[in-house]
Order: structure tokens, then sequence, then C-alpha cells
């Protein structure tokens, strides 16, 4: 009897304190979303708590950019990384389950392709030229370098490129191909670019794409391949300062970060949002993106501040789009 | 038939031992094969990832800067998780066991429940996740934390816990449950003085081998929405938290947020910076320190019980 008693009691203990303490939680900002755009809010996420001597905490996960927005919109989470801009769809779930936002670019994301180091005929490539090799025309025809370019060998081509779920295939086969999602299916894919990484640094004909961060940190053992610009005619290198001036077009794109406008009104989300676009410059370019323009960062402060709810883009993914022109845009939920 | 000479026999018998010396070599062959791969890959983790392993890798949160980077928040995580997987497993699964095994009567809603219990083994672990995602997560509304993942894995590895406590209580004489029975013990006195201690290490095998691939798992945790930044670690029972004048509960580290060792291991893989692949090989050797540990842990349990058994 005794002994049922204690067991009886240790239970409401557990109970009470299980359930009793949940008010008193810390302070949590919570982020979920892209892994394109995760090492730029970890990176802030990191120098934020250090500032604030870990008095706030924050949280940041990797479910993707369309596993980011279910949470986002379903209400669950503060602020969401995207490396696209949210969908029609999406607009639709967060509008059913009253969240509104307010859309910041953070950040450039500028997709490179590279070749193989020891490529000596590849000086550069034209728009056209990628179109052919990766449309979905090519798939099981287009298999020798001539046959893109007559002045190129009689050489297999080995493409290496990203996996159809994410936001990367997503934008170069719309800026290449001109249709997003399309593409020829037999070639290298995968969800993991260091994998990538190492098929084109292996192969003499290889040629892939990725996100420039993965170029620049393994520059010793790819080449990136000058893309020309389809209004000035002129190749461009990829490389930060190209993508900045805007004529490394039309591969880079802007990557984002949403924040939801109910959660402003905590002081921690408010701070660490004012932190991110105060440090993003410095940020961005230690984890190898490109920074946009100061303008813009202090554009994301301002919207914030006048509670320019929802998105520029009206649901729909564009290519070629530049950051001023973005700022100025009108947004709607 | 003439008989056979005895140059024929020994023909015959040195034909047999022939035979009996070649397969031991293939045995020899394939068992190398297998030990060397194992010591390759370990070998390979520690090679590339020992520069890594300080005490400062152990007690740093993940960072952006690879070597400042370390695994508290994953190995905290871990723990935890593994410790609630346990507690939810062990009882659950030893319960259903010995239930089977002693109580249930022998017919066709047992036959069907038995087999469905072996084919849950089987079920890939995503399909785990996808279930808690459901029940865990929303329904009971725990959200994205250690109890959630705790049970999740606990689902997953309660069919290996039930087979194993059934594997070990049949492997008990009949005389021990008929000795018992006949001087009197009720089923229960039966099943608690003498079923459970003698099928213990048993049991307790089949738990740690569940530990063991429960700790190694990733999909289902990622399903439920574990974190990969997270610098901080659960709330300590009744110490200030962040929030003002507030101790933790008891149970407050329950509901907190988290990440596992597999997570952390997979992010660093996958980062642009090749500096990374250091930690997630150091990162990958620590797993395997963890799941050798528990194996050994099983192995001594096992031997102590096993002493005090005496028929």
């Amino acid at each position: 009897m005794f002994k049922t008693n204690k067991i009886l009691s240790a239970f409401a203990v557990a109970g009470i304190a299980l359930f009793g303490a949940q008010a008193a939680q810390a302070q949590v900002v919570k982020i979920d979303g892209s892994s394109t755009v995760y090492p730029i809010t970890e990176a802030v996420a990191e120098e934020f708590q250090k500032a604030k001597k870990n008095a706030i905490k924050v949280t940041v996960g990797i479910s993707g950019t369309g596993g980011g927005f279910k949470k986002f919109c379903r209400d669950e989470t503060d602020l969401q990384n995207a490396s696209r801009p949210i969908t029609a769809k999406e607009m639709e779930d967060c509008k059913a389950a009253g969240v509104e936002y307010v859309e910041m670019p953070v950040a450039y994301d500028a997709l490179t392709v590279v070749i193989n180091p020891k490529n000596t005929f590849l000086k550069q490539a034209t728009v056209e030229e990628l179109k052919k090799m990766w449309e979905p025309a090519a798939q099981g025809k287009i298999t020798k370098w001539n046959q893109v370019n007559p002045a190129w060998p009689d050489q297999p081509i080995k493409l290496f490129g990203a996996g159809a779920d994410s936001g990367t295939f997503e934008y170069f086969t719309e800026a290449i191909v001109g249709k997003a999602k399309s593409s020829r299916g037999d070639y290298t894919a995968s969800e993991d670019d260091n994998v990538l990484v190492q098929g084109v640094s292996r192969d003499v004909n290889g040629l892939g794409y990725f996100g420039y961060a993965y170029y620049a940190e393994n520059m010793a053992r790819l080449k990136g391949l000058p893309i020309v610009n389809p209004k000035t005619g002129k190749a461009v290198e990829p490389s930060g300062a190209n993508v900045e001036n805007g004529s490394y077009v039309p591969l880079s794109r802007p990557i984002f970060v949403y924040v939801k406008v109910k959660a402003l009104q905590k002081p921690e989300v408010k701070e660490f949002v004012d932190f991110y676009m105060k440090n993003a410059e410095k940020l961005v370019r230690e984890v190898k993106y490109v920074p946009l323009p100061k303008a813009a960062y202090e554009g994301n402060l301002k919207h914030v501040k006048d509670g320019k709810k929802g998105t520029v883009f009206g649901g729909k993914n564009e290519v070629g789009i530049t950051i001023e022109e973005l700022m100025k845009r009108e947004a709607k939920m | 038939m003439q008989p056979l000479t005895t140059e024929q026999v020994r023909a015959l018998i040195a034909k047999g031992k022939l035979k009996d010396t070649l397969f031991q070599a293939l045995g020899i062959i394939f068992l190398a094969i297998g030990v060397a791969v194992i010591v390759l890959l370990v070998g390979d983790m520690i090679i590339r990832g020992s520069e890594r392993l300080t005490l400062d890798f152990f007690m740093n949160f993940a960072s952006r800067r690879a070597s400042q980077a370390g695994i508290l928040s994953a190995w905290v995580g871990s723990l935890l998780v593994m410790l609630v997987t346990a507690l939810a497993a062990v009882p659950l699964g030893v319960a259903a066991g010995l239930y089977l095994e002693e109580y249930a009567k022998r017919n066709w809603v047992t036959e069907i429940i038995e087999i469905n219990i072996t084919n849950l083994a089987a079920v890939p672990s995503i399909v785990y996740g996808l279930l808690s995602l459901g029940i865990f997560v929303y329904a009971f509304g725990f959200g994205q934390s250690i109890l959630t993942a705790g049970l999740t894995l606990a689902l997953l590895i309660l069919p290996i816990v039930i087979v194993s406590t059934r594997e070990a209580i049949r492997s008990i004489p009949a005389m021990i449950r008929e000795g018992s029975m006949a001087v009197g013990a009720t089923r229960w006195q039966t099943c608690r003085y003498h079923i459970i201690p003698y099928a213990m290490p048993g049991i307790l095998t089949g738990v740690i081998i569940g530990l063991a691939r429960a700790i190694g798992e990733t999909a289902p945790i990622i399903t439920i929405g574990a974190l990969t930044f997270i610098a901080f670690l659960p709330p300590v029972p009744f110490t200030a938290t962040g929030a003002e004048g507030a101790t933790a509960g008891l149970f407050d580290w329950l509901m907190s947020p988290f990440t596992v060792m597999p997570i952390q291991i997979f992010n660093w893989t996958s980062r642009p910076d090749p500096a990374f692949e250091v930690n997630a090989a150091a990162a990958g050797f620590v797993l395997m320190v963890m799941v050798l540990s528990m194996n050994g842990l099983a192995i001594w349990l096992r031997y102590r019980l096993r002493k005090n058994i005496k028929w």
C-alpha cells in the first residue's frame, strides 16, 4: 500500500513539473527553411547569441525551402530561410492561417557552372550552349562536346547537377532552359553539392553547376566557367565582384529571409532582425556568399519598420531581376 | 560391390580433409574482408578526425568556423534522447513480450500480432518519423522536443525489444515454471521472481542492440523536426532559465529543442567548406565509440547477470 502511494505521488510531482513550468520558457527565436540560406543565418545566430550573452536563444533548422514554408505558414517558426520567393500555393497557406510576413532579400547566390581545371578548350559558354547541353531534348543525344559547339573536341561530356528537389535545380533550369524543372534526366544528380564537386574535380570532361559558395571553397580543384551575358555579349567570370555589379546574369539570384509580422512584436525577434541586417554584409562575405548593396539591408529594415507586408514576386520566380528593382516594387500579400 | 582398399579409403579421407581446409581458408578470407573494411573505415575516421578530437570539440557548440565548431549540443541531445527511448521502450517491450510468452492464449489473434511485430522490425525508419510527426508532434502537442524524438525511437526499437524478450523467455527451461507453480506461486510471482530475472541478460542485450540502432538514426529525427543549429543545452532541473526569475522544472528538458549526432555529421558533410569534413570524421568516430561502449556495456551486464543465475 505504502509503495503504491509513493509511486502515485511521484507521478503527481512529475506531472506538475512537466506541465506547470511550461509558462516560464526562455526567449527563443525559431528559424527553419532552406539549406542554401542556412550558413548565413547560422553565422548571424552564432554572433547574435554571443552579443546577447546567450540571454536570447536562436534555433535554426534545415527543412528545405518548401518544408520550412509549411512550418512557417502553420505559425510554428518566426523566420523562414528561402532560396526562392514564396509560391502562390504557400501564399494561400499563409493567408489561411493568418500568417503575415515581410520579405527580406539577404544575399546573392550565384549559380556557378564549373569544369575540370585540366579542361583547356572551354574558355566560356553562352546560355544557348548550356541550354543545348541541359534541355530535355538533349537526353541521350548530346553526349559529346562537339555536338554542342563544332569548335570543341570529339570527347564525351560528363554532366553533374542538382537533384530535382532543390531550389538550385529550379532556378538553373528556369534561367538556362527557360522553363523551371525542365531538364534532361541522364546526368549525375545529387542534393549534396560536395558529391558534384568531387565528380567534376575527378573527370576531365566533367561539367556541373551548384551554388557559388561550393565553388569558392574548392577553387583549387575546379574551374569556374565564364558565362556570356546575353545583353552585353561579354563573357563574365563567376566572382563576387561580378555578381555585385550585376554583370553575372542570368545565373545570379537573390536569396531571402521571411519574418512573421506577428513575431516582430516580440522584442527578441525584432532585435534579431535588426542584428541580421546590420551585420549581414560582413557575415555573408565570411561564409562565401555575395552580399547585397548596403542600401538593400537598410531598405529591409525600413520595410520591417513600415510593415511592408507580403512578397514582390506575386508567387512566381523571376530570372535576372536586379536588387534595386526588387526593393522598389510594391509588396502584396 | 568390392570392399574399398586402404588406399581408396585414404584418398577419400584426404579429399574430405582438403575440402575442409578449403572451406576454412575461404571463411578466413571472408572474415578478413569484413574486418578490413571496418578497420579501414574506423582508421580513416581517426586519421582524418584526430586533429579535432580535443576537449574543446566536446565542449563547443556548432559554429560557422570549422575549427571552433563542436558537438556539445549533439552528444548531450543524443544521450538524453536515448534515455527517453530506453525509459519508454523497455517497460513496454518487456511487458508485451512477457504477456505474449506467458499469458496469451495461442490462437489466431496472437498469431497475427506476432507476425505483425516481426514485420514492424523491418519497417523503414522514416515511416516511424512520419507517424510521430502526426501523433506526437501535432496530435499530442509535444512539439519538436526531446520527448518526441525519444518516443519515436522507442517505437522504432520496440519490435526488437519484444522479440528479444520473447527469445530470452523461451530459453528458460519449462521445469523452472513448473517448479515455481508446484510450490504454489501464482503466474505473476513466477514471472516476477523467476522468469524476468532469468531472462534479463537476453532482454538487456536486445535493448542495447536496439538503442545502438536508434542512436544512429537520422531520417525519423529530421522528419519530426530536429534542429541543426542550436547553441544551448536543455535546461538542467531547478536551475535558472533565461526567463526572468524562473527556474526550470524537473522535466522541462523533455520539451527542449535539440539536435543529435547523426544530424550534426550529416550537416557537416554537406557544407561548402572542406574543413568541415574533418569535423564530420571526428564526430563520426565519437558516434562509433558511443555505439561500441553501449555494446560493451551490454556484454558486461550480460556476464554479470548470468553469473547470478544458479539453476
